[in-house]
């Protein structure tokens, strides 16, 4: 598929040395998605590297969601490739899949806790399905996890019982009760006040120095991602703009780089004609037709 | 030429239609996967170390059945009196309502208890079903478990089918019970009957047959409600209102479905 005339491609120079396969945990090379006839992704290429976060940034629409469900395997592509730990996902089978699961955390948008489970029984979930270890290890290993997001001696609570912030701590500490090698996290700091967002980040940033692990972050907010990025991928109605550290997004020339960047609404001219058609459901100049 | 105002209304109420017939038979292709894939869970799940975990089996058998026994027990009452009360009434036309016990047992044991379970059970839990799934999964939930490699039909729909396919008949044997002795009540205080002696005719009328004929109507129940349930709450979109709409739908269609079967059971089981 032919790149876009704006689209920089990613940042090569000093990390020229890093981009060998064996550093790469994630592969993607030009996903092609349709939602319906929809075409959502459109030919999207991106690289993530081991022990790195990338957050992956674009408006609303721009497919970064979608991105992220194709990424945690959640739904299929039309056409492209998609490596997760050097595993071509189109090819696993069903087994393979579920031992490839569990090396993934992913801590969801609205924390996605089981309501009529408490937020210990919530985290001692994967352990619980996954694991032969005793009832007492789980709960000392939930305990843990709970330590690491600052939730400690909140296990017998339900979800309910949390603010928005403690509910998106505790589906962190979710996510990482594997140990996960790659972990998603989908728009941590929304809804959030900044104090709570900036902690979560640190968080992100602590759990990554402490674990080891990969982790991706999609999110819309700017202040958070410059705060945890490594890199940056930045989305725009289903193409990459670019791919790039966090000075280079900076220093991007791309004028849809910089609108986002400075919270700028894309320049869309009105047709007076077609914006009267589409009010009254006519097409100026042809049949009056619903 | 372009189509007159008749032939567009044609047109799109055959299309209508269409989509309707069409997605009627997405919907059943999806239950019967549901079942399918359920069994392979049960089957397969403990060699490949994902079993069906015993305990939300029995949370469910207890949120399905046990919770259900007191209105699953007043209604069977209810039925049986009713039965009572119209039986005599009809055959004291003929000077025959000695003979009610006949009309009494079959219609509780072979007819009554089955679908009045059937109903309670589509309504209480099925509907409950449809919700908590529904709710799953606009909350992300059932991506989460997808995520964390546990198959959501392996975790939620197992647990619920067989808790259904096991509590659905005991309560139906608790209110072919109830229907019965509270329909020997009311003939004994109106005809004068003992309890004794209506249930020796009880036993003379009824077979084993029969017992079974209602037992195995509500085991085709469990399954109607159970997947029924599942697939509506699979299907939810929109929010709340989603869920609100699938809640209903579901219960609507495990009541139709139940009544249908119904008829068609009786009518194979009677050739």
């Amino acid at each position: 598929m032919a790149e876009d005339k704006n689209t920089e491609q990613p940042a090569q120079g000093p990390d020229k040395a890093q981009d060998k396969a064996p550093g790469k945990v994630i592969e993607v090379d030009n996903l092609v998605t349709h939602y319906g006839e929809r075409e959502i992704l459109k030919g999207v290429t991106l690289d993530v590297r081991e022990n790195e976060i990338m957050v992956i940034m674009g408006g609303s629409g721009s497919g970064k969601s979608t991105l992220l469900r194709h990424l945690m395997a959640l739904e299929m592509h039309t056409s492209g490739t998609m490596k997760i730990l050097g595993q071509d996902i189109e090819k696993l089978t069903a087994m393979e899949m579920f031992h490839l699961r569990k090396k993934l955390g992913v801590a969801f948008q609205s924390g996605a806790l089981f309501s009529s489970m408490t937020v210990g029984e919530n985290i001692m979930l994967p352990l619980h399905e996954h694991t032969d270890l005793d009832p007492t290890t789980r709960e000392i290993m939930a305990r843990m996890k709970l330590e690491v997001v600052s939730l400690a001696g909140f296990e017998n609570l339900m979800p309910a019982e949390l603010s928005g912030g403690m509910v998106k701590r505790a589906a962190f500490a979710r996510a990482i009760i594997m140990d996960p090698k790659i972990l998603f996290c989908d728009e941590p700091s929304a809804g959030l006040d900044p104090v709570v967002a900036s902690a979560l980040d640190d968080l992100i940033l602590d759990m990554r120095a402490a674990m080891g692990m990969t982790i991706v972050v999609v999110t819309h907010e700017l202040e958070s991602a410059f705060k945890i990025a490594d890199r940056l991928t930045i989305l725009d109605k289903g193409h990459i703009l670019m791919i790039g550290t966090v000075d280079e997004v900076r220093k991007s020339k791309n004028e849809r780089v910089q609108n986002l960047l400075n919270r700028m609404p894309e320049d869309d001219t009105i047709d007076p004609d077609e914006y009267l058609g589409r009010l009254t459901g006519e097409e100026i100049g042809g049949d009056a037709t619903l | 030429m372009a189509p007159t105002d008749n032939q567009n209304w044609l047109a799109l109420f055959f299309d209508k239609v269409g989509r309707y017939f069409v997605a009627g038979i997405e919907e059943i292709g999806n239950g019967g996967v549901l079942v399918v894939e359920s069994f392979f869970w049960l089957i397969v799940g403990p060699r490949r170390k994902q079993p069906v975990r015993l305990g939300s089996i029995f949370a469910q058998m207890m949120e399905i059945g046990i919770q259900a026994i007191p209105i699953v027990a007043l209604l069977a009452s209810a039925i049986g009196v009713m039965l009572a009360i119209q039986g005599i009434h009809t055959l004291r036309i003929f000077g025959a309502e000695s003979r009610v016990t006949i009309g009494i047992a079959f219609s509780v044991v072979r007819e009554f208890s089955p679908l009045i379970t059937g109903i309670l059970v589509a309504g209480r839990s099925g509907s409950g079903l449809a919700a908590r799934i529904g709710t799953m999964k606009i909350n992300q939930e059932i991506d989460a478990l997808k995520v964390m490699g546990i198959n959501p039909t392996r975790f939620l729909v197992v647990p619920a089918l067989l808790a259904m396919l096991v509590m659905v008949p005991m309560l139906t044997i608790l209110s072919d019970l109830m229907g019965l002795l509270a329909a020997g009540l009311y003939v004994g205080i109106d005809l004068g009957i003992s309890m004794a002696a209506y249930f020796d005719e009880v036993r003379d009328i009824l077979t084993v047959d029969d017992v079974w004929h209602g037992i195995g109507k509500s085991v085709i129940f469990a399954i109607l409600i159970a997947v029924i349930g599942v697939v509506n709450g699979a299907s939810v979109t929109g929010g709340a209102e989603g869920v609100g709409k699938a809640t209903t739908r579901s219960v609507v269609q495990a009541i139709s479905a139940i009544i249908v079967t119904d008829m068609i059971f009786a009518f194979v089981a009677t050739r």
